[in-house]
């Protein structure tokens, strides 16, 4: 079962795993709550090292570290300096973007990139080079960072500019170079915490793909989720969402009092246990069904909370555990424009194969990032969950892995809990280059996650 | 490491030329293991079967292992832990005895228990410390429907299995939560060398079916596993048959 944050300060050996809830290994969870105790947990990893962890919502075994630490850097959550007026936040790692966006938004500043849930800490942004529904205009989180201090292997603080080769290590680097301990981060204004919305749906894949290549750089936030139950002339049937943030203007009266407020709402959690083949063709063909019928054609100018545009799955916490006790996993791929027909064929392998996906998510990624394992670079990106109990799901995703990789294309690392290690290489090409710099900075590799290990990063070029 | 679907990437066999465990060693070759570990005792058989795994693509090694000689298993396994983590380990090893023979020569019917109880009381125990220290990884236990039910037929190597099935399910309890992962297999009657020219029970099966199996159970990370699996309710209804009665059937 994931580890749930405590307070204790005793070490303990707990199990823990990824937001996926699959493949479970026990390890020494420290919670530091000073730089001093941090450089501490460091220093005292042990044989088999440690990995930072934030708030566990990696889908796989990122923050995981079998037999060893795992450092929760939670315990780290100060804000120290707001800059409102040239809109710049100092804060530590461990802060998450909820509580960013509730101390911000009041004083109309925005987090620059929010993945689909805002329980995310600062530094799981860095490691994982998050992005989100405005990456085409916005890039990757990392792009937003001014600077970092890094605690590294040898227990010595090191500040971190960008531009710089240990920066673009550590974006999107998996907690592998070290623990971010404070960012410097540039803020997005916003005059209100509003999103008005456009909606409008696509009757196929080539019909959304043609609305999002010709629409797409209007809006600074866009995505579409797709039916992949749906078959025949309906295949890759879509609703686009589009956002910008709304302005005072557009607020009705009442709003216009407070344009700033934040207040987001949270349903009761899903129970501890909740029994396995829930999401089935089935009940999420139904779901899909509703969902998008329910969709208007089309309509613009809605007006939508942040929390019901950005992470409408935040308002029910624990939703993980509906996938029932064999988890699930998200596949999450890009492939650059020019490859439309890989896409294409995977879309039709995914509804073929009537995979019960009821959050399967495609947008376009804008310029590349200069994380080194960075996962975005220009072109179509598709994400989805599938109940891991699936069977011979493991076999299709090695396959659709290959179609993938031959496209120059890349799965998402904070995402991944299956690929197979012969593909990293091919799916990073600066692998080799990340390789050598933590040889470098972590000659003894304290830093190593189960992650790291499944995916052979210690190994040589 | 396993990926989500608890499959190993580098596999430690004891009992190394065991039918059931090549079948599958090459199914989880097949899809994500490239390290294994072959360990019994030195022979051609063991070289040759290591050398059919490679032609899978696999990085097999072969490791002098004697389920008769306690002592040696903490030197020799870990020597296999020191080289590396271990994802899954099957304890595979076990000898069917000849139980009329057995019945007579107290000798031979101790070394069935022998190697089929302590050799996997003190290997399992090596293991399962070693992947503890890791902090992930499987123990498979190959256990069989014979040892749900001690049987006039072979209740030497019923019994030894019967206290192998014990030992097993009682350590996957005391590694409950330490992320190492304890599977009891419980086959019927398999087509193997071992069994050759023997009568065939009902509901025999195959090492194939059994590695199908073991796989699935991986996935679901189950703790006990019957293949086939109608043996589940076919062995429960055998576990509360009268002894009276169950001493005239012919099994």
């Amino acid at each position: 079962m994931s580890a749930e944050t405590t307070s204790e300060t005793a070490p303990e050996i707990t199990s823990v795993t990824g937001w996926g809830r699959t493949a479970p290994s026990a390890a020494r969870l420290v919670r530091p709550r000073t730089y001093a105790e941090a450089v501490a947990a460091v220093r005292d990893c042990g044989p088999r090292g440690g990995i930072p962890r934030g708030l566990g919502r990696a889908y796989g075994d990122a923050a995981q570290n079998a037999g060893g630490s795992v450092i929760d850097v939670t315990g780290l959550d100060r804000i120290h300096v707001v800059d409102a007026g040239a809109g710049v936040v100092l804060c530590d790692a461990g802060v998450s973007l909820h509580r960013l966006m509730q101390v911000l938004l009041p004083l109309g500043w925005f987090v620059p990139v929010t993945p689909g849930t805002r329980y995310v800490t600062v530094g799981g942004a860095i490691g994982a080079d998050i992005h989100g529904k405005n990456h085409h205009v916005s890039g990757s989180f990392a792009r937003h960072v001014l600077s970092f201090e890094l605690l590294t292997a040898d227990g010595t603080i090191h500040t971190v500019d960008q531009g710089t080769d240990l920066f673009d290590a550590t974006t999107g680097g998996m907690g592998l170079t070290g623990v971010v301990l404070t960012a410097r981060i540039r803020l997005q204004p916003v005059r209100t915490s509003l999103m008005s919305v456009d909606t409008e749906r696509a009757r196929d894949l080539d019909d959304l793909m043609a609305r999002l290549t010709a629409t797409d750089h209007r809006h600074r936030y866009s995505v579409a989720w797709i039916d992949l139950l749906a078959r025949g002339a309906a295949t890759g049937r879509a609703v686009l969402t589009r956002g910008e943030h709304a302005t005072p203007a557009a607020l009705p009266a009442r709003a216009r009092r407070d344009p700033l407020a934040f207040r987001p709402s949270r349903l009761p959690a899903a129970p501890p246990f909740v029994p396995g083949g829930l999401l089935t063709r089935t009940t999420v063909g139904l779901f899909n069904e509703l969902w998008y019928r329910r969709a208007p054609r089309a309509r613009s100018g809605e007006l939508q909370s942040i929390s019901a545009f950005f992470h409408p799955l935040d308002g029910v916490p624990h939703w993980n555990r509906v996938y029932g006790r064999d988890g699930f996993v998200q596949y999450q791929f890009v492939v650059g424009y020019g490859q439309e027909d890989t896409l294409r064929r995977i879309v039709q392998r995914l509804a073929d194969r009537r995979c019960p996906s009821f959050l399967a998510v495609l947008k376009r990624f804008g310029d590349a990032d200069p994380g080194w394992l960075s996962f975005p670079r220009p072109g179509w990106t598709l994400a989805l969950d599938i109940p891991a109990g699936l069977p011979g799901l493991g076999a299709f995703l090695d396959e659709l892995d290959e179609e993938v990789a031959a496209a120059g294309g890349r799965v998402s690392l904070a995402k991944d809990s299956r690929l197979r290690p012969e593909l990293l290489g091919a799916m990073y090409p600066r692998l080799d280059d990340f390789r050598a710099l933590r040889a470098e900075l972590d000659p003894r590799g304290v830093f190593v996650s189960d992650l790291a290990r499944r995916l052979n990063f210690q190994e040589s070029p | 490491m396993k990926d989500a679907f608890g499959l190993p990437q580098s596999l430690l066999v004891l009992g190394g030329t065991s039918e059931i465990a090549l079948a599958t060693a090459r199914r989880l070759i097949a899809r994500r293991t490239r390290t294994v570990w072959l360990a019994g005792r030195p022979s051609p058989a063991l070289e040759s079967a290591a050398a059919q795994l490679r032609t899978l693509g696999a990085d097999v090694h072969t490791v002098a292992f004697d389920a008769l000689d306690p002592g040696s298993h903490e030197a020799v396994l870990g020597k296999v832990f020191a080289e590396g983590d271990v994802d899954l380990v099957l304890l595979a090893f076990g000898v069917l005895g000849d139980q009329a023979n057995d019945e007579r020569d107290p000798s031979a019917a101790v070394r069935v228990a022998q190697t089929n109880y302590t050799g996997a009381v003190s290997a399992g125990l090596v293991a399962a410390r070693g992947l503890q220290t890791q902090g992930h990884g499987s123990l498979v236990v190959l256990s069989s429907v014979a040892g749900e039910r001690a049987r006039r037929s072979n209740f030497i190597y019923g019994s030894s299995k019967a206290g192998l099935d014990a030992f097993a399910q009682g350590l996957g309890d005391a590694l409950h939560g330490t992320g190492v992962h304890v599977m009891v297999v419980r086959p019927g009657f398999v087509r193997t060398r071992m069994t050759e020219g023997r009568e065939e029970a009902p509901l025999a099966t195959t090492p194939e079916a059994v590695a199908t199996a073991v796989e699935l159970g991986l996935r679901r990370r189950s703790g006990t596993v019957w293949v086939p699996g109608v043996l589940r309710l076919v062995m429960a209804a055998v576990r509360h048959t009268p002894r009276a009665l169950l001493r005239r059937l012919p099994v």
